[in-house]
């Protein structure tokens, strides 16, 4: 033993492994604490940017107004929050029946080489940059609108409710709404299928064993055990489609306005921050206002995002979650 | 009676399960949808000119050149970000599993990685790019790295996590029955056991960071040059495809078709390549 490990204390002497081993757990621990800080720093930096504007504006006149001219110092986030609700309601009405079927489909009557077909195209789905799903929203989706769904809608002499405009251009909430409902229905399937598969094998043999077919299996017994879980895995495919920025920005026309039917063209949340943020410094309160926009995304996902996750934990505890 | 109730419930069983099938066919025809349009479009505008070298002069306006500065760019980007959050993401997923397992502080921890996870990525730019302001910061490859790692390490630690407990019991309670402590269990038991899904977890942040434009959209910047150092500009992928599709000219729009399909090549690459591996890894395994 060397001179110097003779100052040590006794028990660092004895066990140097223990020691290593408390300094260890320490500066793991140490670690977890950074997702607690960036959360919180994420908040705190938001807020305290948007707080000049809300000096200025009372919260009402904020989400309430309905002119955004920042030249004129007008600040009304009312038609980039409702293009939001808009383009995401939009998204999920189409997206979600076929997702919920596609799961139960998977989970309930797909033949196992099918399952493990289905699963990689799912992954890859979700793998495909949100760019990419813009680029084809502007080769595919755009034109159907603009060629088949809008001389549809004109076809009506008196117009279809939610289908009246005068925008001939296919960019739009519809295009927006459905190349956001492509890209969260495999995440809608993977967790609506992880909640299933999370049911007891048991309880299914029950049901069939006193002659119910597998329709009304799904019906009575797997829909009312799964239905939170099912509802928490479509909250978790809003918050995500709500954020969800350069495919929707691509083609959903982003021009300011309170949008009146599905074929308008509207300015979502994220598509303001996107376009402006880092340009027009020089407009006061610009930057807070676009910070604002950033703190109104982030309160809205944040809501959806801790119910439904509070949700699925409490459902399944610590099963494992595929997504 | 008895009779067609029997045949009732089987025609709807049919009908619910004609609509499942189509639906599940919905759902596969859309990708396929995707992948064709962009082979379609990318691969006639593919070059070796697009990949091997940067925009020239009047690029933009359909000259010569490619996006070699995107591609590299995309790759430091999301490379040194993949390393950031591995290196936070692999101890927080090793000390969850190891130390505290299913005390509250591992459910704080969890709920806050799922909530991290579920925030858009243009909070973490518009985030990002408000610390920099306040640092004094450039939009820099630094800048696009650090954020790019904030998103990421949700995405990686929740996927180790998830891996980590496909770990059997047995083999940490051999560990520590013949007297290792936690942190040798950790390091040397259940380190070796999960690197399949450390290799997935890690290529799935990776797919995930460079994919993502609008992080960097504001904190990287973007120029036609190849970056030299951390605090020089960095193209990405997905802006030159957005930046490109945004010209009136017809050229342009096809490189950016072009560039869509190198970036989807990428992303798929590194999808199937994290399957291989881990599929190969796990033989050596013990289940």
């Amino acid at each position: 033993m060397t001179a110097e490990a003779h100052k040590l204390p006794l028990g660092q002497r004895l066990f140097p492994r223990r020691q290593h081993d408390r300094i260890g757990s320490k500066v793991l621990f140490v670690l977890t604490l950074i997702p607690m800080i960036l959360l919180i720093a994420i908040t705190v930096a938001l807020v305290i940017k948007t707080l000049p504007l809300l000096r200025e504006y009372s919260l009402a006149s904020l989400l309430g107004g309905t002119e955004w001219k920042p030249l004129k110092g007008l600040f009304g986030y009312l038609p980039f929050i409702s293009a939001t609700l808009w383009v995401t309601i939009l998204a999920l009405v189409i997206a979600v029946p076929p997702s919920l079927l596609t799961a139960i489909y998977l989970s309930e009557y797909a033949s196992k080489p099918l399952r493990s077909v289905m699963k990689p195209i799912l992954d890859l789905l979700a793998a495909i940059p949100s760019v990419i799903y813009g680029v084809w929203g502007m080769l595919v989706i755009v034109p159907w609108v603009q060629n088949k769904v809008i001389p549809f809608a004109n076809s009506f002499p008196n117009g279809f409710p939610l289908l009246n405009t005068d925008n001939p251009t296919g960019f739009g909430i519809l295009s927006g709404a459905i190349v956001l409902a492509v890209m969260v229905a495999p995440f809608i399937v993977a967790v609506t299928n992880e909640v299933l598969t999370a049911v007891p094998e048991g309880i299914r043999h029950a049901s069939l064993a006193v002659g119910a077919t597998r329709l009304q299996t799904i019906q009575r017994v797997l829909i009312p055990s799964t239905r939170q879980g099912m509802f928490a895995s479509v909250v978790l495919g809003f918050s995500r489609a709500m954020g969800e920025t350069m495919a929707v920005l691509m083609v959903v026309g982003n021009v300011v306005q309170m949008p009146g039917s599905i074929l308008d063209a509207a300015y979502p949340l994220p598509a303001l921050i996107a376009n402006n943020y880092g340009e027009m410094m020089s407009i006061p309160m610009y930057d807070s206002a676009l910070m604002g926009a950033a703190l109104i995304l982030l309160v809205m996902v944040l809501i959806l995002n801790i119910a439904s996750t509070l949700i699925l934990r409490r459902l399944m505890g610590r099963v494992r979650r595929a997504w | 009676m008895k009779h067609w109730r029997f045949k009732r419930r089987h025609i709807s069983e049919a009908i619910v399960k004609f609509f499942m099938l189509l639906s599940f066919l919905l759902v596969a025809a859309s990708l396929i949808s995707i992948l064709w349009t962009i082979l379609s479009k990318g691969l006639p505008a593919l070059s070796w000119e697009m990949v091997s070298q940067t925009p020239k002069g009047g690029y933009y306006l359909g000259k010569e050149g490619g996006i070699l500065n995107a591609i590299v760019g995309s790759l430091l980007l999301a490379g040194g970000a993949t390393l950031i959050a591995l290196v936070i993401s692999l101890p927080i997923a090793l000390f969850l599993e190891t130390y505290v397992m299913k005390t509250r502080w591992a459910r704080y921890v969890r709920l806050t990685m799922d909530i991290l996870w579920g925030i858009p990525s243009i909070v973490y730019g518009a985030f990002g790019f408000t610390l920099m302001l306040s640092l004094g910061m450039r939009a820099s490859l630094l800048g696009g790295i650090i954020v790019l790692a904030l998103l990421e390490i949700p995405i990686m630690t929740r996927a180790m996590d998830e891996v980590i407990r496909l770990v059997p019991e047995e083999l940490s309670h051999a560990s520590l029955a013949l007297g290792a402590s936690k942190l040798e269990t950790a390091l040397k038991v259940t380190i070796r056991q999960m690197m399949p899904g450390i290799i997935t977890a890690t290529l799935l942040a990776f797919g995930r960071g460079i994919g993502d434009a609008a992080s960097v959209l504001f904190t990287a910047g973007y120029t036609d040059r190849i970056p030299t150092s951390l605090s020089s500009p960095t193209a990405s992928l997905p802006l030159a495809i957005y930046f490109q599709l945004g010209t009136p000219y017809p050229e342009v729009q096809q490189r950016a078709y072009a560039s869509a399909l190198i970036l989807t090549l990428i992303v798929l690459a590194v999808s199937l390549g994290s399957r291989l591996i881990s599929a190969r890894l796990s033989k050596y395994i013990n289940k």
